[in-house]
Order: C-alpha cells, then sequence, then structure tokens
C-alpha cells in the first residue's frame, strides 16, 4: 500500500479478506506455519536466511554465506546483522558484522566470524555450521558506516574479527578514490582476516596498509600510531576492535578535541559474569529490588510489591516465566546457570530461579 | 505424611522419611542428568514430528476434499484422526508442559502454543499444569479425579446419580474435548455456586466460547465447504475424525491415574509436603501402558505416565530413557509400579467406573478406616 491512499483499496482488504479466510482454514495454526514447510525464505515470513557455503578464512575464522529471506532490506557497509542460530538444539543470537559488499537484496550477503575460545556460536558457525541450515534474521543495524560521500583522507584502525565491518566498507567501493591508511591488529600475519585480499587492495594501490603483528610487535599504542601515520588527527577515522584500545582511542580524539571524527564499535558490549544474588529489576514494574542467592524471583517480586504471575511455585507449571532481559540466574534445583543479553528473550522460571548477578526482568 | 503410617494397607509403611527424601534426590539426579544431555537430536525429533503431523492433516484434508469417493473418505478420515491424535498428545500436551522451552524457539514454546482443541490452551495449561499436576490424585483437590462428574474412589460420598457414571464416562469419552473445555473453566462448580456472572469467570467462558467457534468453524463448516459436492461426507469424515481422537485420548489418559493399583491422598497428606513427598505421591499416583514405540508417540508418551508425572518438564522422547532408572528405584523401595497393556488398563480403569457407580459393597469395614483416611488403597 502506497501512503497516499486513505483506505484501504479494494485489493488490499480482498487480500485481507484471503488472509483471514485463510486463516480460519488453518486455525488453530496460521497459514504461514504450512508455508514455512515449504518456503522459509518466502516474502511474508518471518525473516530467515539459509547457510549457503561455509569458507575458512584463517585457521580459526570462516566467512559465512546466508542467503537471506526475500524480505532483507539491504544493509550499509559497516552494518551488523543479528543472526539466531540452534546451538545443541537451543536458539542462541549473536551480531556479526557484514563483510560482503552491498548487492541486490536478492543477493547473498556473508558474514565472518572468529571463533572465540569458549564461543559457542562462534566456534559452531566455524566448525560445525553446514550449508542448507536455516539461520533466524534480522535486518542490518548499526551506525559505523561511512557518510554518503567518503572524506578524502581516512584512518581504520582495527584489531582480530574488528576488520569484518571495515572490510564491508572497503569492498562497497566508497572508499574508492579517498587516501586510506588502514592499521589492523592482529596475533601472527596468519591470523589477519582477509589478510590474501587486504594485501592485494594495498598492492593496487587503494590503500596504504600496516599490519601489527602483535605476538612480535606487542601491542598497537598511541605513540606508535602517531609514528605509523602522522596525520592521523586530520584524519575521518574508522575503529573497532577490543574495548582496551577503543577506550584509549577515544580518550585521546577527545583529548585532542577531535572526538567527532572518530567512530568506533565494539563487540560483544555485554559481558555477564554470574555471581551470588544481585538486584533484580523490574523493567516495566519500575521497582528494583535487592535479592540474595537463595531467593526465588518470583519471592522477591511479591516482596517488592510486583504483581507477578505464578503457579505451581515448585518449577513444574511454567506458569511464572518471565523475559530475562539481561542478566544471570540460578536455577534453584540444581545449581544450573542461564544468562542473556538484550535480544536473546530468554524466558526465566522465576518461582526456581534466583538471581545470579544483576537482572533485568522485562515485568 | 505421618498420617499415612497409621493405614492398615499402607504402601509406604516400610518407607522413612530419610527414604523418601534419598528417594527425591535420586530422582532429581535423574532429571538433572538428562537436562544436562538436551541437544541437537531433541531439538531434531520434536521438529520433525511438527513437520510430519502438518504434512499429514494437510494431505488428510487435502484427500477429503473428495471423500465423496469411499477410499478418500477412508484414507483422508485415517489420516486426519492420526494428525489431530499426534497434535493433541505427544506434540500439544508436551509443548504446553514447557518440554520444548529450553530450545528458546518462539514457534515451539509453551507461552505462544495453541492446539487444535476446544480448550484454549491458557485455561488448559491454569488446571493441568498448575493443578492436576501439583495436586496429583488428592481428592477434592485434583479435579482429573473423576473430572468432578465421576466417582472414582471408595472414600467419595455415594449418590444415586452415580448410578449414571458408566453413561456419563462413555458421553465424557466422545465429546472429550469440550468435558475438558468445561472442565477448565470449573462450569459446574462455578455455576452452583452463581458466579456466571464474575468478570473473570465470563472473561474465560468468552474465550472458550471464541475458541469453540474457530474450531467449528474450521471442521464443519469451512472444509466441508471447500470440498464442494463432498460437504456432507466430508463433515461426516471430521466429525469421525474428532470422535476417534477424543475415544483414544481418553482411553489413554483414563489409564493414567484410574486403574486399580493406583493410590488416591486425603488433603490433610499434602499440608507441608516435602519435595521427596511429592515425588513419592507421584509414583503411587500414576500408572503406566506397556506397548510399542508406535503407542508411545500415538499416547503422546502419556504411556509413560509415571515417568510424565515425576518429570512433567522433560521432553516427551526422553521418557522411555528412563523407564529402567525409574523402575529400578521403585523396585528398591519396594514400591508398586503400576503398568498394563492398553487394553488391561482401559478395562480396569472401567471397571473401576462401573463398580464405583454403586455404592461400596463392605460398606461397614469402610467405616472403620474413616477416622484416618489419609491414603487409601483404591480397589481394596
Amino acid at each position: 500500500m502506497t501512503t497516499t491512499v486513505q483506505r484501504p483499496s479494494a485489493p488490499a482488504s480482498l487480500r485481507r479478506g484471503l488472509l483471514r479466510l485463510a486463516a480460519a482454514v488453518t486455525t488453530p495454526l496460521l497459514p504461514d506455519d504450512y508455508l514455512d514447510l515449504v518456503a522459509p525464505l518466502r516474502a511474508g515470513a518471518d525473516l530467515r536466511g539459509r547457510i549457503v557455503e561455509v569458507r575458512p578464512e584463517t585457521p580459526d575464522a570462516a566467512t559465512v554465506v546466508i542467503q537471506p529471506g526475500r524480505d532483507w532490506q539491504g544493509h550499509r557497509p559497516g552494518q551488523y546483522v543479528r543472526l539466531g542460530v540452534d546451538v545443541n538444539g537451543v536458539r542462541q543470537w549473536r551480531s556479526y558484522s557484514v563483510t560482503s559488499a552491498p548487492a541486490g537484496r536478492h543477493d547473498p550477503i556473508t558474514i565472518t566470524v572468529k571463533a572465540i575460545p569458549d564461543g559457542l556460536v562462534s566456534n559452531h558457525l566455524v566448525r560445525h555450521a553446514q550449508p542448507g541450515t536455516i539461520v533466524q534474521l534480522h535486518q542490518a543495524q548499526g551506525d559505523f558506516v561511512l557518510p554518503a560521500t567518503a572524506p578524502a583522507r581516512v584512518l581504520l584502525v582495527t584489531a582480530g574479527s574488528g576488520i569484518t565491518p571495515v572490510m564491508g566498507m572497503l569492498r562497497s567501493g566508497a572508499l574508492t578514490g579517498a587516501d586510506v591508511t588502514l592499521v589492523h591488529s592482529a596475533p601472527t600475519a596468519a591470523d589477519v582476516i582477509f589478510g590474501a585480499a587486504l594485501r592485494d587492495l594495498a598492492a593496487a594501490g587503494a590503500l596504504r596498509l600496516v599490519e601489527r603483528h602483535t605476538r612480535d610487535d606487542g601491542q598497537l599504542s598511541l605513540a606508535d600510531l602517531a609514528a605509523l601515520v602522522p596525520d592521523y588527527v586530520e584524519r575521518e577515522t574508522w575503529a573497532c576492535g577490543p574495548a582496551g584500545l577503543l577506550d584509549a582511542l577515544t580518550a585521546h580524539w577527545a583529548a585532542a578535541g577531535r572526538g567527532g571524527r572518530l567512530h568506533t564499535e565494539q563487540f560483544r558490549p555485554t559481558i555477564i559474569s554470574p555471581g551470588e544474588g544481585g538486584t533484580v529489576t523490574f523493567g516495566r514494574s519500575g521497582v528494583t529490588v535487592a535479592a540474595d542467592g537463595s531467593t526465588p524471583l518470583l519471592e522477591a517480586g511479591e516482596a517488592a510489591g510486583v504483581l507477578m504471575p505464578s503457579g505451581c511455585r515448585m518449577g513444574i507449571c511454567y506458569g511464572c516465566v518471565l523475559p530475562l532481559r539481561q542478566g544471570a540466574v540460578r536455577d534453584l534445583r540444581n545449581g544450573s546457570l542461564t544468562t542473556a543479553v538484550p535480544g536473546d528473550g530468554v524466558l526465566v522460571q522465576t518461582c526456581v530461579s534466583a538471581a545470579a548477578g544483576p537482572c533485568d526482568l522485562d515485568h | 505424611m505421618t498420617v499415612m503410617q497409621r493405614k492398615p494397607v499402607n504402601p509406604i509403611a516400610h518407607l522413612t522419611a530419610e527414604d523418601i527424601e534419598v528417594i527425591g534426590r535420586e530422582l532429581d539426579a535423574i532429571r538433572d542428568r538428562v537436562m544436562a544431555d538436551l541437544g541437537e537430536r531433541d531439538a531434531r525429533y520434536i521438529r520433525r514430528l511438527i513437520r510430519t503431523q502438518r504434512r499429514l492433516e494437510l494431505g488428510s484434508r487435502a484427500v477429503l476434499l473428495f471423500s465423496l469417493f469411499p477410499p478418500a473418505w477412508i484414507i483422508g478420515t485415517a489420516g486426519l484422526s492420526i494428525a489431530k491424535i499426534l497434535e493433541n498428545m505427544e506434540i500439544g500436551h508436551n509443548i504446553l508442559h514447557g518440554q520444548w522451552d529450553w530450545m528458546r524457539d518462539p514457534k515451539i514454546h509453551s507461552t505462544t502454543w495453541e492446539w487444535d482443541h476446544v480448550s484454549p490452551a491458557e485455561q488448559w495449561k491454569h488446571s493441568h499444569n498448575e493443578l492436576h499436576h501439583r495436586y496429583t490424585n488428592v481428592i477434592g483437590k485434583d479435579n482429573d479425579l473423576g473430572y468432578g462428574i465421576m466417582r472414582v474412589d471408595e472414600d467419595q460420598r455415594w449418590h444415586p446419580l452415580y448410578l449414571g457414571q458408566p453413561l456419563w464416562n462413555l458421553i465424557n469419552a466422545c465429546f472429550f474435548e469440550y468435558g475438558i473445555a468445561a472442565y477448565d473453566l470449573e462450569l459446574g462448580r462455578n455455576l452452583k455456586k452463581g458466579r456466571h456472572r464474575d468478570p473473570a469467570f465470563r472473561a474465560r467462558a468468552r474465550a472458550v466460547g471464541r475458541k469453540i467457534r474457530r474450531q467449528v468453524l474450521k471442521d464443519y463448516v469451512l472444509h466441508p465447504l471447500l470440498s464442494g459436492p463432498s460437504f456432507l461426507s466430508t463433515l461426516a469424515a471430521t466429525f469421525t475424525a474428532n470422535l476417534v481422537r477424543n475415544l483414544w485420548s481418553h482411553s489413554v489418559i483414563m489409564c493414567g491415574h484410574f486403574p486399580e493399583g493406583v493410590e488416591t491422598f486425603e488433603k490433610t497428606s499434602i499440608e507441608g509436603e516435602t519435595r521427596g513427598e511429592w515425588y513419592l505421591r507421584q509414583m503411587l499416583g500414576s500408572a503406566n501402558i506397556s506397548g510399542s514405540r508406535l503407542l508411545h508417540i500415538m499416547s503422546g508418551n502419556l504411556s509413560h505416565q509415571i515417568e510424565h508425572h515425576l518429570f512433567p518438564d522433560l521432553p516427551s522422547n526422553r521418557y522411555r530413557e528412563v523407564v529402567p532408572e525409574v523402575r529400578a528405584l521403585f523396585d528398591r523401595y519396594g514400591l508398586k509400579y503400576t503398568t498394563g497393556s492398553l487394553p488391561r488398563q482401559v478395562f480396569s480403569a472401567w471397571k473401576k467406573v462401573i463398580r464405583l457407580s454403586l455404592p461400596n459393597r463392605r460398606p461397614r469395614d469402610r467405616a472403620s478406616n474413616r477416622s484416618a483416611p489419609a491414603l487409601s488403597t483404591s480397589g481394596a
């Protein structure tokens, strides 16, 4: 429907009528539930993608080629996509930068994943993901992007998998003609994701590439950067890497009065470290309460006057589940931990779960 | 549970309080071990089952478009009956228990699932998960005992109305999903107590009304209409499929708690109940059905009623695996693991319904036990 139409047009209301009829025929399911069996990537379906190929990049990184569903709206270079992957039968959500150049809306996209130690999803994607697997997608998001017209002089500072959004920018061609310097840190030459492609670009004169192999050369310092790129304050800068690096850059750029010229992107912004007990926030009720490690969230909420859904109070009826927006909880029956970061949509049984660190419940 | 130990025929007289807590800890350990092992294989099982069920339902309904031809009627009706049974039992019942919530898939989750049944999932979850599974077989607390319309225990006082209970039970079996909906609404009790004006009750009754309308419209209007000249035969086919599903699920569910050998409990016996005692009540209050893999799937694994009642949120495909351990535990503690073939258990349950439609045969013997009827042995 276009926005100029005031009332639903005849075809639109006919379409709606047919959809309602179809829903009445398939109730309690929706027609979508049946269509998902045969066409999970069709227009109108929840946004999903199909893994087309998994290409190794380095010993512990791989590029995953994904065919997005018909409703994929494309991405801007530097943006990331939230990906829902089933690992060991459990849906896990993570964000990955899109490393392919923007193309047609119906063309495959790529993400490039570095397996981090103990990384559930990254290890799965790099080592076990199979072509043909359906994954859940959200539309691309993030404001770590290039402006409409590229600046004349650009500095890119990246480390490890921080190269991924920058690779998307470089591949897009948006920086063609600009004076681009890329300073990239990785443990060794073999660990440089996209190493060959970057060296080719440098050889072709598209950019000046400074590789920092930290196992031999040590961590990049600001003094090093100043020595490597003397005119760095003149350059519009995009940086992506570990928090320590980004914090140092941010402080330095701000001190130089150039804060506005620095754009940063940090992966894994939330690190949940479980403990015993913690402050529990009932977001929509506007209540925050301290709870120890042995008090069920249900009781903590009720004691604080929150109207809590409840049922059997012994962990069998699932009448008390609430979304854990962020935080960690411990199952009082067997001590197992559940952690969540925003977007995970984890539901927890409040009658048998206690706070294991700060918890934010969507209730 | 000390009252129980004064009973003349007390199946747990030989257990100490410590024994009961040890049983509880052993069962916790079984549950924890299986929960920790859940993964890819289980996810594949439920997804494949859902896919199969949807294809079967779609295929059967497509065949029924030509139900005027007898072979199409037979194949379509058989397929639709099986699809409806799978949907209610192994899929719907178990998803609504939260058995698959661990997958964090919003499409297969107890909070979002709706089933092919006239009782709305939300209301069924309350009466089933919260009340029946918590108060299993406690007279006056667990409405599943006789569904409020039947006398299923000697300790329930006899009334001439119970003479008709074999007939009520048969009618309930034929229209079981409506019986469940009325039961989830606590229709009888709410009407008797004049709560029909209560806004909360009215809202729930309206929700049931909406669900019934949607179900009836689909099964008895839209699909027959789509069949054109086969309108009437498709209507008959859908009715038959619903009837088969109702009879089947009623039979399976009757086998869960009604057969001889299953214990019932007095309200007072669960005051201050520990986790171990709750487990023990589930062990004594449930009965299994022995049979093939197919029977287990078609019964929604309620053939493993004992294991289901011990671990209601354990994925149903795992019940079969824990049977040997659970049985060994029963044996070790000298408890009766009630099980039998489907015909035997159905017969046993019906026999009880018929027998208890009459007053107790030996009222004097029963009267002497009335002082402490914390736990009564059915069929005594």
